[in-house]
């Protein structure tokens, strides 16, 4: 296994309290998988991508263990991650477009990073994988600006995999690009897994239907924690979970055409996670509720590599 | 890149011509006469001569042309660089008494301006995110750039010069010496400086320190700044970004605070009777010497014209984001 993640908290501060927007969500990601995170809007996709990597000032390490390779990563402590980073969990951020220092020409920002990070800047490589996204070598000598959006998204992909990273985060990399660009991203980065740039990847999108296109596995969350995992034909043709397949009926074609459908259509809204309400957080909205589900549904493998929390499941 | 600049160097020109014209309105229509106080000062007391002196004083300055006359005749001599003649050193010209005070003006601007946004700007970078020196530093900070220049001028003339006694607090060398190469002098002239510096110095050097230190905090939580950080780059080559993007804007906020700047060390040369310009000012002031006055202001309108120009030179081969984008418009 690449990544095991065990019972993981990570809770923002706030004036008014903690947070809870990962509340306990534990799965693993094998060696070469890409796992599709979706969800709705505030379920805590980016705090479990930006967990694995770098949390922001406000997040806290409130429980469980995430473990890179046999190795556990200390996502807690800020310092001691860095040596993770780059090298073994690497990120393509949702803002590609200004994730670029504005005032150096790129290839010389890459190369003091690179050479900040001890790594020695290998220039055939990176001009090899520039070809690969069909970037031509003389963006290295322009500044960002210079760069249209689908180019600058390009420049970082290479950038972020450059150290050949265990796992690749990539949050929301998609949403701002038209439907053929989106798809592009997404061969590029199936690509990247199969010449062995990044092992395996955590793709976070609202798109279930993209998602599909390119992940082995999804994983849908709901208000904080994990609703339903399992291998994405099943996720898409066999859901147990009633919120997956809400989302899944609310797209008209499953990941054929329509890959700019977003979720949308069930009624309601998730829990204030801020002080959430006992029992299944899905209870308000879920057509199947019964008496049972004032009680928390803990995550059951129904069938081989299928997780449901749902006690009809 | 030539039109950017062809456009700069017209406001400027437009600028100028506009100072020009508000300058050489300023005396003619302000309270007072010159010419009367000329002939006050001569003491003459025979009314016979009091005319003659009148009609004499009233030629030379040009008072009795008509108005457009007048003006069409301040540009021409502008051009020759005569800016009349002083009524307060007359029969002295103008340029002459001018020239000889700028040297001090510069001597005490030039280091206090660039030393302080240097130094200034280094300190508001370290001290950015260090949690001790922000609670420390931070507040003397904003008190230094609170501070009218006046007062701290005053305070510090008082205890540095008068209770402690180590520099002197008035004029611009010692008062047994004449302006010459000596040593003696040259170490008068030194110590003389350094209060009237140290007090323009203090106060732009806390300014410059808590702009850059908001700056930086501000580019610590770019994008940029957080991708580098998510790639495990060590804080010193983040810090490095932020500042030299940081210091972008900073150029630009040197451009907007040169006239107060200037402002500022007219003050501080009236406090210490520093024989710079301001102390021209103040001094063509109470002798009602309107050219001597309009000159000053001239000069300095000119001299932070062309400090503006300089600083949109320089930001220009600093920042690629507007060459770039010049070049895309040239091409
Ligand atoms: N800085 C913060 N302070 C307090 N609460 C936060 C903060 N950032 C996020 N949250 C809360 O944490 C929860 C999870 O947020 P997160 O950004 O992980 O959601 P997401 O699934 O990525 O949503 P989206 O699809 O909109 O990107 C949300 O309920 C949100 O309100
Ligand atoms: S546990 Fe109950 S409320 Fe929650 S999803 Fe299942 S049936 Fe619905
Ligand atoms: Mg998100």
């Amino acid at each position: 296994m690449a990544l095991r993640v065990n019972d993981l908290r990570v809770h923002y501060r706030t004036l008014k309290g903690e947070v809870k927007a990962l509340d306990g969500v534990t799965f693993e990601v094998g060696d070469g998988e890409i796992l599709g995170l979706a969800g709705e809007s505030g379920c805590g996709k980016t705090t479990l991508g930006k967990s694995l990597i770098r949390m922001d000032g406000r997040m806290r390490h409130a429980g469980g263990t995430a473990e890179l390779d046999g190795a556990e990563l200390p996502i807690g402590d800020d310092r001691a991650m860095d040596r993770f980073r780059f090298r073994e969990v690497s990120i393509i951020p949702q803002y590609a477009m200004s994730a670029m220092n504005p005032t150096r020409k790129i290839g010389r920002m890459v190369d003091e990073l690179l050479r900040a990070r001890g790594a020695e800047p290998d220039g055939a490589e990176l001009r090899r994988r520039l070809d690969l996204v069909e970037l031509p070598h003389t963006v290295l000598e322009r500044y960002p600006i210079e760069l249209s959006g689908g180019m600058k998204q390009r420049m970082v992909m290479v950038i972020s995999t450059l150290l050949d990273p265990s796992l690749l985060i990539a949050d929301e990399i998609t949403s701002a690009l038209d439907v053929s660009t989106q798809k592009a991203v997404a061969r590029t980065l199936t690509e990247f897994r199969e010449r062995g740039f990044v092992r395996s990847m955590v793709f976070i999108t609202h798109d279930i239907s993209l998602t599909y296109q390119i992940a082995d596995t999804i994983m849908v969350m709901y208000a904080g924690k994990l609703a339903e995992k399992a291998p994405a034909d099943t996720i898409v043709t066999r859901p147990r979970h009633p919120y997956t397949r809400l989302l899944i009926s609310s797209l008209p074609e499953v990941g054929v055409r329509y890959s700019d459908r977003r979720l949308s259509g069930i009624p309601g809204s998730p829990p204030a996670l801020l002080d959430p309400p006992a029992g299944c957080r899905f209870r308000d909205r879920c057509p199947l509720a019964f008496d049972r589900c004032a009680e928390e549904p803990p995550a059951v493998e129904v069938a081989p590599g299928h997780h449901v929390s749902c006690w009809r499941s | 890149m030539r039109r950017y600049f062809g456009r700069k160097l017209l406001v400027y020109g437009l600028t100028f011509l506009v100072a020009v014209t508000v300058n050489w309105m300023i005396p003619r229509f302000m309270p007072g006469d010159p010419v009367q106080s000329m002939i006050a000062r001569a003491n003459v007391s025979q009314p016979a001569a009091v005319e003659a002196m009148r009609a004499h004083y009233t030629s030379l300055f040009g008072f009795d042309l008509p108005l457009w006359k007048q003006y069409a005749n301040f540009w021409a001599a502008l051009f020759r660089g005569d800016l009349g003649i002083s009524v307060w050193l007359f029969p002295t010209p103008v340029t002459d008494v001018i020239v000889r005070a700028v040297p001090y003006t510069l001597a005490l601007l030039v280091p206090a301006i660039l030393l302080s946004w240097w130094a200034g700007n280094r300190f508001g970078a370290f001290a950015a995110r260090r949690r001790w020196l922000e609670n420390t530093a931070l507040p003397v900070g904003y008190v230094l750039t609170a501070t009218p220049y006046m007062w701290l001028a005053i305070l510090m003339a008082w205890g540095l010069g008068v209770v402690a006694g180590i520099f002197p607090v008035a004029g611009g060398y010692g008062f047994a010496l004449r302006p010459g190469w000596s040593a003696e002098f040259l170490g008068s002239l030194a110590l003389h400086w350094v209060l009237p510096f140290l007090s323009l110095f203090l106060v732009a050097f806390g300014g410059w320190a808590i702009g850059m230190r908001n700056m930086i905090i501000y580019e610590l939580e770019a994008d940029y700044a957080n991708y580098l950080a998510a790639l495990g780059a060590p804080r010193r080559l983040i810090r490095r970004y932020a500042f030299r993007n940081a210091v972008l804007p900073q150029i630009t906020g040197l451009a907007l605070q040169l006239g107060v700047l200037v402002a500022g060390a007219l003050v501080t040369e009236i406090v210490f009777s520093y024989p710079g310009l301001g102390h021209l000012i103040l001094q063509a002031i109470q002798n009602q010497d309107f050219f001597l006055l309009q000159g000053t202001f001239l000069f300095i309108v000119v001299g932070v014209l062309i400090a503006n120009f300089v600083i949109d030179v320089v930001y220009v081969l600093v920042d690629p984001r507007i060459r770039t984008g010049m070049g895309g418009e040239a091409a």
